[in-house]
Order: C-alpha cells, then sequence, then structure tokens
C-alpha cells in the first residue's frame, strides 16, 4: 500500500508538531547553554567561601538535573521528527546539512558525561576537581547550539551544492554550515539563551523577596543571574540588529512580512503594531523613512513588499509574523530599560536595587526573555515558508504524505501538557524542600 | 569504501546503545517487577543509583545513529522514518516519558510522588525497546521500501519478525541488565541483592535463548532473505553467540560476575553484527545497498574526519565516566539516591 495523497492535510499537523516540539524543546534548551555556566560561577564563589553561593550552586545544581533531562529527551523527540515529518528534506538534503547535526551528536556526548559526573560526584570529587568538570558541560551546551543553529541558518541561507535535474549534487558540508547567516543567527541564539536563563532565575528570586524573603541567600540568587542577563542584553540589541540586516540582504521576503510591507516602497517607514489586511498593514505606528534607513543605511533606499513574489511564494500569516517581530524588539528594550534601572540605582546607592516596584519588574523579565525568544523562532520559521529551504524546497514537497500523521500531534500536544504540569510541580516541590531545610536546618547544607 | 567505514560507526554506535542503553531499559523492567513500593525500596534504589549518572550519555547513542544515518544515508533515514512512522513516535513518547520520569522521581521525596514517577519510568523502559525492536524487525525482513512513505505504515512493523525483534530487544535489555546489576551489587557488599539480580539473569538468560530458537522458526517463515543470510554468511556469529550465552549461564551459575559482563555482552553483539553480516551489502534489506544508498563521497569523508576525531575525545571521557562510578563513592552515595 502506498499513499500518497495525504501530503496536503498532513501539512498543517506536521508544522503544528513541529512548531509545538520546536517551541517546547528550546526552552529546556537554552537553560542547558545557560544554566552550566551560571552554577559554576555561583560553586566558584562557594569554593572562595561564600556559603550563600554554594547553597545555591547545590540547589541549581538539582534543578538542572531535572531540566536536563526534559531538554535532552524533548530533543530526541525533535531527531525524530525530522524524519517523521520531513522525509523529503532529510532524503535530499542529509547529505549537506546532516554534518552539524552529527557534530552536534558529540557536543551531546560530551555534555552527557560530564553532566553526569558534574551531578553525581560531589562526594567523589575534591572542590575545584569537581567544579572543573562542569566546564565542558558549559561549553558543550554552547557548542551544540552553534552546531544545531548552523542547520537553521543554511535553511534560510541554503548553500553548499548543486542542483541538477531538481536533484542535489556535490554536497559540501562545511560551505553549508558556514553560510552568512550563521553568524549573526547563532550569536544571537546563544545570547539569548543566557538571557533566558538570567532573567528566568532571577524571577525565581525575584519572587522569593517579593513574599518577604529577603536573607542574603535570595539576594544572591536575584543578583547573580541578573548580573550576567542585563550585561548581555545590549550585546544582544546589536546583534539583533545586524541579523535584520542580513534577513534584509538575503531574505527580503521575509522581511517585508517582518515590517509589514504589502507593496515595494521606497524611504519605507518603520512599522510598529498594526494588522495586515488586504495586503496592506492597518493600524500601525509608522516611522517615516526609518525602515530603510534602518535595514539599508539609507533612508530613501527601496524596500521590496510582499507583492514583488507570486502570492504562492508569500507567507500567509503576515501580521503573526509582524507582531512576533514586534514583541521581541519591544522585550529587548524594556530588558534593556531593566539593566539600566539597575545600574543607575547602584551607581547612586551603591548597591542592587530593592524596590518592590524593581522586585516585580525582575519576576515578568523572565517570562518576557522566554517570550521574546519565542517570538525571534516564530519570526525566523514562519517567516520562512512556503519554503523549509529557503527558494529551494517548499515545505509542502517535504511533508510525510503517510496516511495517519496528524495523530501524532494529537498525541504530543496530551504529553507535551501533561509534561509542562508535571515539570512546573516537581521544581516548586525542589524550591518549597529547599526552603523547609532553610527552615529546619541552619547554615548545614545538605542538599 | 568510505560508505563502509561510516556503516562500521554506525553499526557500532548501534552496538553501543544496545549494550549500554539496552541496560538501562532493562533495568527500568525489574523496576516494574520489584515488588510492592515498600518492599521493592531497596532494589530500586540499587537501580537508580546504577543508571542514574550514566543514563543520559548512554541514551545519546541513539542520537548519534540517528545522525549518522541521515548524514550518511539520507534515503535510508527518510525512508525508515516516513514508512515506520508510527513506532518511531512510540519510541519518541516512550523515551521522553522515561526520561523525564526517572529524572523527576530522583528530585521528589515522598513515596506518594515517586511512585506515580516510578510506574511511567518503569512502563516506559519496556516500551521502548519492544518499539525499537519492531523496527529492527522492519527493515530486516524487508518491510521498509525505498522511497518515502512507500511501506505499508501498519504491517511493516506488525508483523511476526517484528514481534520477535520486540521481544527480544526487551529481553535483552532485561537479561544485560541484571547481569550488570548482580556485578554493582557484589561490588559493593550487597550480598542479598546480587543474589537476588543473578536469579533473574539467569531466568532472563534462559527465556531470551529460547526466544530466539523459536526465532529461527519465525524467521524461516516469515524473513526467509535473513534466514538463509543468518545460516550461511552469519552462522559463525550466530554460533559464537549460543557459545558465548551458554558459557554466561556457566557463569552465572559459578557468580563469576565481571567475566560474565564480558561474555554477555559478547553474546549479544555477535547476534547484533550476524544479523548486520546476514544482510551486508544491503542496509535495507532487498532493497539498496550501501554504496548506493551512501551519502556522495564529500559528505563521507567530512563525516568519517568528524567521526574519528569526535571519538577521540569521546572515548576517553566515557572511560573517565565509567571509572569514576565504578569505584565504591568516598562517602556513601546521597545524592542519587532520593
Ligand atoms: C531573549 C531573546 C531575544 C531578544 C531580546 C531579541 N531577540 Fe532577536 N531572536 C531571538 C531572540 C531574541 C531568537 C529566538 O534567538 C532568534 C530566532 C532565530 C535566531 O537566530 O534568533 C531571533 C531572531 C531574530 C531575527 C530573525 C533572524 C532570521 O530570521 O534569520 C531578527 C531580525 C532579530 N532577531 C532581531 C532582533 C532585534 C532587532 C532585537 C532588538 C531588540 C532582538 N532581535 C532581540
Ligand atoms: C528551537 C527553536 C525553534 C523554534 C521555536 C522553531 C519554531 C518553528 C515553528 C513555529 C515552525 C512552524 C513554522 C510554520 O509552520 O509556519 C517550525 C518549522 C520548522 N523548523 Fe523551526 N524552530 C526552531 C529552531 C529550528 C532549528 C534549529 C531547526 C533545524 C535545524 C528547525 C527546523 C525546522 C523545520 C524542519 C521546520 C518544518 C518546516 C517549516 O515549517 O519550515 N527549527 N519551527
Ligand atoms: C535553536 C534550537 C536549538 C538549540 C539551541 C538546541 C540546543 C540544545 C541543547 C543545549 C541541548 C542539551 C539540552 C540539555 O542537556 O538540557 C539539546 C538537546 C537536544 N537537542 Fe536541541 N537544540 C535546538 C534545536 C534542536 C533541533 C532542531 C534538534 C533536532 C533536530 C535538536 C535535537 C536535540 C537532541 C537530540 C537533544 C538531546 C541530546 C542529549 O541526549 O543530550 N535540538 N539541544
Amino acid at each position: 500500500m502506498s499513499v500518497v495523497g495525504d501530503a496536503a492535510s498532513n501539512l498543517g499537523a506536521a508544522r503544528a508538531q513541529m512548531g509545538l516540539s520546536l517551541g517546547w524543546h528550546i526552552v529546556f534548551a537554552c537553560l542547558g547553554v545557560g544554566f552550566p555556566a551560571l552554577i559554576l560561577i555561583a560553586e566558584w564563589r562557594g569554593i572562595h567561601g561564600d556559603a550563600d553561593a554554594m547553597r545555591l550552586a547545590r540547589t541549581w545544581a538539582k534543578v538542572a538535573g531535572v531540566l536536563f533531562a526534559v531538554g535532552a529527551v524533548s530533543g530526541t523527540i525533535l531527531s525524530f521528527e525530522m524524519g517523521i515529518l520531513w522525509p523529503r528534506l532529510m532524503g535530499e538534503f542529509g547529505a549537506v546539512f546532516g554534518l552539524p547535526f552529527a557534530l552536534e551528536g558529540f557536543a551531546f556526548f560530551i555534555e552527557a558525561i560530564f553532566l553526569g559526573i558534574y551531578l553525581h560526584a560531589w562526594d567523589r570529587l575534591s572542590p575545584m576537581r569537581h567544579l572543573a568538570s562542569g566546564i565542558p558541560v558549559a561549553i558543550a551546551g554552547v557548542a551544540s547550539a552553534f552546531f544545531v543553529v548552523t542547520a537553521n541558518s543554511w535553511m534560510n541561507d541554503p548553500q553548499g551544492f548543486t542542483m541538477v535535474n531538481g536533484r542535489v549534487t556535490d554536497p559540501q558540508p562545511l560551505v553549508a554550515m558556514f553560510n552568512k547567516a550563521t553568524p549573526v543567527e547563532t550569536i544571537h541564539m546563544i545570547l539569548a539563551a543566557f538571557m533566558v536563563t538570567g532573567f528566568l532565575v532571577a524571577s525565581v528570586y525575584a519572587a522569593g523577596r517579593l513574599r518577604g524573603r529577603s536573607d542574603r541567600y535570595h539576594r544572591v540568587g536575584l543578583i547573580l543571574p541578573l548580573i550576567v542577563a542585563t550585561v548581555i542584553t545590549p550585546a544582544q540589541i546589536v546583534v539583533g540588529d545586524i541579523a535584520a540586516r542580513e534577513v534584509a540582504d538575503n531574505q527580503p521576503i521575509k522581511l517585508a512580512a517582518m515590517e509589514g510591507i504589502g507593496a515595494t516602497e521606497a524611504g519605507a517607514g518603520e512599522h510598529i503594531g498594526g494588522i495586515f489586511i488586504n495586503g496592506q498593514l492597518q493600524f500601525a505606528i509608522v516611522l517615516p523613512h526609518m525602515l530603510a534607513f534602518l535595514a539599508k543605511g539609507d533612508p530613501n533606499a527601496t524596500v521590496v513588499g510582499l507583492d514583488s513574489v507570486p502570492a504562492a511564494d508569500r507567507p500567509q500569516a503576515v501580521t503573526l509574523i509582524h507582531l512576533s517581530f514586534d514583541t521581541m524588539v519591544g522585550i529587548g528594550f524594556l530588558l534593556l530599560g531593566l539593566g539600566i534601572w539597575m545600574l543607575v540605582r547602584w551607581i547612586r546607592r551603591r548597591g542592587p536595587p530593592t524596590s518592590r516596584w524593581f522586585l516585580r519588574a525582575a519576576l515578568v523579565a523572565g517570562p518576557g526573555a522566554v517570550v521574546a525568544m519565542e517570538c525571534g523562532w516564530i519570526t525566523t520559521e514562519v517567516g520562512r515558508q512556503p519554503w523549509i529551504v529557503y527558494n529551494v524546497m517548499r515545505t509542502s514537497d517535504a511533508v510525510n504524505p503517510a496516511p495517519g500523521l496528524y495523530w501524532g500531534l494529537v498525541v504530543l500536544v496530551i504529553v507535551y501538557t501533561g509534561l509542562t504540569a508535571v515539570t512546573l510541580f516537581v521544581l516548586r516541590r525542589i524550591k518549597k524542600a529547599n526552603v523547609n531545610a532553610d527552615v529546619n536546618a541552619n547554615a548545614n547544607v545538605s542538599v | 569504501m568510505l560508505a563502509n567505514v561510516v556503516l562500521g560507526f554506525l553499526w557500532g554506535g548501534i552496538t553501543a546503545y544496545v549494550l549500554l542503553a539496552g541496560a538501562d531499559f532493562g533495568a527500568g523492567f525489574w523496576d516494574l517487577l520489584a515488588g510492592s513500593a515498600t518492599g521493592g525500596v531497596d532494589k530500586r534504589r540499587r537501580i537508580a543509583e546504577s543508571i542514574g549518572p550514566v543514563w543520559e550519555a548512554n541514551h545519546v547513542w541513539l542520537i548519534f545513529a540517528l545522525v549518522v544515518t541521515w548524514t550518511g544515508f539520507p534515503s535510508v533515514f527518510a525512508a525508515i522514518a516516513s514508512t515506520l512512522y508510527i513506532p518511531l513516535t512510540a519510541v519518541a513518547i516512550g523515551i521522553i516519558l522515561r526520561g523525564s520520569a526517572f529524572a523527576f522521581r530522583g528530585a521528589v521525596t515522598g513515596l506518594s510522588l515517586q511512585r506515580p514517577f516510578g510506574a511511567a519510568f518503569a512502563a516506559s523502559s519496556v516500551v521502548t525497546p519492544f518499539f525499537l525492536g519492531t523496527v529492527a524487525g522492519a527493515i530486516a525482513s524487508g518491510r521498509v521500501p525505498l522511497g518515502i512513505a512507500q511501506g505499508n505504515v501498519i504491517s511493516s512493523w506488525l508483523n511476526p519478525t517484528s514481534i520477535l525483534g520486540g521481544a527480544l530487544a526487551v529481553e535483552v535489555s532485561a537479561y544485560l541488565a541484571a547481569v550488570y546489576l548482580t556485578r554493582d551489587c557484589q561490588r559493593d557488599n550487597e550480598r542479598g541483592l546480587a543474589l537476588y539480580f543473578r536469579r533473574r539473569a539467569l531466568v532472563m538468560g534462559v527465556i531470551t535463548g529460547l526466544t530466539a530458537l523459536l526465532g529461527i522458526v519465525v524467521l524461516h517463515s516469515d524473513a526467509s532473505r535473513l534466514f538463509t543470510g543468518l545460516t550461511h554468511r552469519g552462522l559463525p556469529l550466530v554460533l559464537a553467540s549460543v557459545v558465548f550465552g551458554s558459557l554466561s549461564l556457566v557463569l552465572l551459575v559459578l557468580q563469576r560476575f565481571v567475566a560474565i559482563r564480558i561474555t554477555a555482552a559478547l553474546a549479544v553483539i555477535a547476534v547484533l553484527w550476524a544479523w548486520g553480516l546476514a544482510q551486508y551489502p544491503d542496509v535495507l534489506a532487498g532493497e539498496v545497498t550501501v554504496s548506493s544508498a551512501a551519502a556522495p563521497d564529500q559528505t563521507l569523508l567530512f563525516l568519517v574526519v568528524s567521526l574519528s576525531i569526535g571519538s577521540a575525545i569521546l572515548i576517553p571521557s566515557l572511560v573517565l565516566l565509567y571509572s569514576l562510578f565504578q569505584s565504591a563513592p568516598a562517602k556513601p552515595s546521597q545524592l542519587s539516591s532520593r
């Protein structure tokens, strides 16, 4: 039995399933990239006499153990889905862009091996050796983010192969890996991972302080990750700006969707907010000439509109793409503001800010960073549609035509919903157990 | 030539996955059968301590096999994943439930919470290898045609050879786990537990052997190509497996728990490579050979170079991991036992 007629009905479900799985995995992946470094900083301080920092390192390591496990298994699902959902992508282009995944495999090995050692050998290694065993984890996390995003940047800027009669020939994996989108995408992603980790961890302690726990343990737990995250934020905005120009040069239709530009326009303005109806962005705030200037460096430059390509080659969900982009940029600037607030207070009062308003802002910064990161990915992935490999292969041509594929989505929605709830529940239990230990025992740490 | 090197890495990776992660699944099998929540406490603690530090690293062998396949033999990966999407989805869900439930159980305190996580961990430890086994059976019996979704999405994996594959995968995992756990107990002077797992290793060893015998009949009628391959080219390895398998049972009776780790592993390796040899040079039985399925040489070259450099970093790291947890801890370990 060979059924090929199901591709059309499978497409929507497959895209939803991929988006859900990736959107879910990426949160844990960010923590997998950023958390090890944070824990090591705390442990380093702990070894040098800061008992609170040591306690933080111990607690965070325990939390990380849970998060990493969930990250690893959700990533495994993705590897299956690359083939289950997009067999034609892998079948045609595996030889071209498979290499970074193979390299990523080694990064995963190193990460998992040293994580096993780090989490389970507190009492088998001397303090400095134990600290050292965490360093490969931190490096491998960043490396795996780099590798997997090179695969994604290749989908945005495909190169390193020749098409002959619709067949891929002459694959050049290194050329594919180091395409024009690679430098900014990988850096932007890795910085995002550190921001997400820093702001999320800080959120937890901001919540604690708002509930009145203002001992030194909670102060360090707030300020340490917050410093890491706020220092990175300005750099992230600079990289994001470069990313936007890269998109303007190499994926002009995606840029048009991000900005809601229906018709090609000289001296295009920057559009903030709005809804895309009938080929036009409505209700938006327009900053005249800004977009032309930002994207091309010339206020009167021409910015390509969606109408410059046939309707079949344009992304459909323009409003979603545009608002996602705006949301990411907006949150980026809000987080920058948080950093400036902290800096100014620190200089004026010679110490970190403690007001309730600041704590409230720090509390929402974590979820905010996650939202910004997810919006960035929606911009990138939905903005590339209808292409899975930009201008080379359509998503609809890549999808698995096997009958019944959409059931996978149903099952996965149930699994992920349950898993999200249980993960949050378990993390709360760890926190609670920790608070109780705090009340019962005094300084003697046994976590 | 390069294609064969990549195939060698791939089959090596799959072997490592079966021997290492297989045993982690098997440990979950014994967790499932460890008895009541209170009565099984010491067995479950032993299992958690033994696999806690290593299961994530062991699991990566699966990722390794996936990515090497899709880079080195892209069309084969596409054919397998598109036709066998149902068992593969089941595997993926089994993996996510097992990994997260195990981590959750380790992180919470109190029996009422540990019990449901433990149950999920144990049940998915049985389901996952079963479905992986059906995938192996589908490929081995030539039910995965080259091309996108060209095979039957149900009968490709719901057939005698696949069921045999599934059953063998569960049994081999359980057998290896019992063998490894026996030695872990002996090392840590847990005499009672060592005998407990030894008994289970013996029983499971016999069951696995009997299933394999039965399998000969199944393959004869359901997968005659494979049967011919196993009884001709693969025969020396099949016999080697029988020898090592029987030797392992003897060593178990004699309580030589270190030596049996080796013979038990060799028995499993022999079976796997017998299959490989029987099917070679086909990667999808009866469908496509190594050389015609392989990616172009440039890709293979990069892959072989990466795999070689990667191995040079990987192997010492793995040795460090396993040796670190093979000696008793300085203080009794508290962390992994929660
Ligand atoms: C904390 C998260 C975060 C923050 C604050 C920002 N970004 Fe971002 N952005 C991401 C997280 C992110 C991301 C999720 O990591 C993406 C998705 C793909 C990628 O490489 O990074 C992304 C993608 C992405 C893209 C699309 C790249 C492509 O499709 O190739 C552009 C143009 C920008 N970003 C631009 C910006 C600008 C101008 C920002 C200024 C405030 C900004 N980002 C802040
Ligand atoms: C982890 C962060 C990522 C998120 C949140 C994300 C999000 C999404 C979303 C929402 C879709 C559906 C797009 C649509 O249907 O319009 C999608 C599709 C897809 N993404 Fe990503 N993505 C991420 C990273 C990656 C990476 C790193 C890769 C590959 C290396 C990748 C490969 C794909 C593929 C193959 C599809 C399906 C085809 C398509 O719709 O273009 N994604 N992703
Ligand atoms: C931008 C997107 C992504 C980033 C930054 C990223 C990064 C990471 C990181 C850091 C880990 C380790 C997780 C941990 O230990 O907590 C991880 C795990 C994993 N990721 Fe992703 N990933 C991304 C997308 C993907 C995609 C698209 C795939 C597959 C196609 C994938 C496959 C995997 C796999 C298989 C694992 C598990 C490895 C293990 O067993 O340790 N990831 N990812």
